[in-house]
């Protein structure tokens, strides 16, 4: 075999860049092993492009094969798993957020209106205390007037009732109509009858001295103004307020006269 | 270790000659791969992606068929070319054939292609135009004989002695 004319046909370079058919590289291949001058020659021509190949080449990053081995899992020594890591998952945060504010601000209008509930009930009952006491004064206003208007009436006649040796300070005064044969006595002036007494107004004929009762001063404590209504049939010359035991008495006790007044005729 | 063995080997799945082999051969393939795609990062990348792939086929290579160099040298065009040619890179460089490798020299400059380009122009010293396209096309572009005979329009057999004529100044140069 003539290796130079081998050599110069141009078929070992076109081996090199595989450029030949099967057939051709098997032959080739076997000759090499065959004639160490034509393998030398081959390397030769590989080792030129390998060189310009080479050149061309960019700058190589460090551990690229590190790269290759992780990625097909070659790594001899124990591989560092790297933890994924964690990122912040903004929109679920966001949501969480959201939902403890909503909570928050839920129960925040919860209790809101549960004061508010409280408050409106203290302000209804108010409301309702406030009307009774309107009632209750537009009441009192209507009972003034019509005592107003009774002691106003002109068949009226105003007897002061003068305070006595017991009580020197008391005074009353006793409003007669006689036309409709009835008295007001006004008590304002006397004090509190003691626990177990009471309050009992008199007509009285002076001559001879014949005392007529005409009732009890009921409730004398809780009587706001004082002012005691009576029938009184009687022609009545004075009136007169003594105290007596609870219950009142058939005929006046003189000793607790308080106060006594004439009428005038 | 003689590359044979070190080629047995790492059809073994010996990591250990994959590395070896790694570290013979990158610096080349990827050199291949990036006078095709013209971009430092992308050629490294694809570089990668090429020895993933030497490694998961390593049954396929046969020494009776070829060079070792030549069966990963083919393997690292189809994929650099098969990226030039996708739809993402069509946009950026339309031109594959056009532009020749002379053009990778031009770029060198630019900071993008960290290539050592004083040493690649020694290699090219004396070598004209048409070998630095010849050599281009048969070795980085796996043109076929025939393709590169239309390519350059001179007949087939032109293209065997001209190779011949332009490995043996590259080789020249190479020693030098």
């Amino acid at each position: 075999m003539n290796t130079e004319e081998y050599i110069s046909s141009g078929k070992l370079e076109l081996y090199v860049a595989g450029l030949l058919s099967e057939k051709e590289n098997i032959q080739i291949h076997n000759d090499a092993k065959q004639y160490p001058e034509l393998n030398k020659e081959i390397e030769a021509i590989e080792a030129s492009i390998l060189a310009l190949s080479k050149a061309a080449s960019p700058t190589m990053a460090d551990g690229s094969f590190t790269n290759i081995k992780n990625k097909l899992n070659l790594s001899a020594e124990t591989k560092v798993v790297r933890l994924p890591k964690q990122k912040a998952n903004w929109t679920a945060y966001t949501g969480w957020a959201a939902a403890v504010i909503i909570s928050a601000g839920l129960f925040w209008m919860y209790t809101q209106n549960k004061a508010l509930e409280s408050q409106i009930q203290i302000v209804s009952q108010e409301k309702i205390n406030l009307e009774s006491q309107i009632e209750n004064a537009s009441n009192s206003l209507v009972a003034s007037q019509s005592l107003l208007n009774t002691i106003r009436d002109k068949n009226i006649s105003v007897v002061a009732l003068g305070g006595q040796t017991v009580s020197p300070t008391s005074y009353a005064k006793a409003y007669w109509n006689k036309e409709e044969k009835k008295v007001h006595i006004d008590a304002k002036g006397l004090p509190e009858p003691p626990d177990g007494f009471v309050y009992q107004v008199w007509s009285l004929k002076l001559n001879p001295l014949t005392p007529t009762s005409l009732g009890l001063l009921k409730d004398f404590k809780v009587d706001e103004n004082k002012i005691f209504a009576f029938a009184n049939p009687n022609e009545s010359e004075a009136f007169g307020i003594t105290l007596e035991p609870a219950g009142g008495s058939k005929s006046p006790t003189l000793e607790q006269l308080y106060t006594l007044g004439v009428a005038s005729t | 270790m003689q590359l044979e063995t070190l080629v047995i080997q790492f059809q073994k799945k010996d990591p250990l000659a994959f590395e070896k082999l790694y570290n013979m051969y990158s610096e080349n393939i990827c050199g291949v791969i990036n006078t095709i795609v013209k971009n430092s990062d992308l050629s490294q990348e694809i570089c990668q992606d090429v020895f993933v792939k030497i490694w998961n086929n390593s049954d396929k290579y046969n020494s009776s068929k070829g060079r070792f160099f030549t069966w990963i040298l083919n393997i690292a065009r189809n994929a650099a070319i098969d990226e030039v040619r996708s739809k993402s890179y069509k946009n950026t460089k339309k031109n594959l054939s056009a532009d020749y490798f002379v053009g990778i020299l031009e770029d060198s400059n630019s900071l993008e292609n960290k290539i050592d380009a004083i040493g690649i122009k020694k290699f090219l010293v004396h070598l004209k135009d048409k070998c630095v396209q010849i050599i281009e096309l048969l070795y980085f572009k796996g043109y076929t004989q025939k393709e590169a005979s239309e390519e350059l329009d001179i007949p087939i057999g032109t293209v065997k002695t001209r190779n011949r004529s332009c490995i043996s100044q590259l080789r020249k140069n190479v020693l030098n």
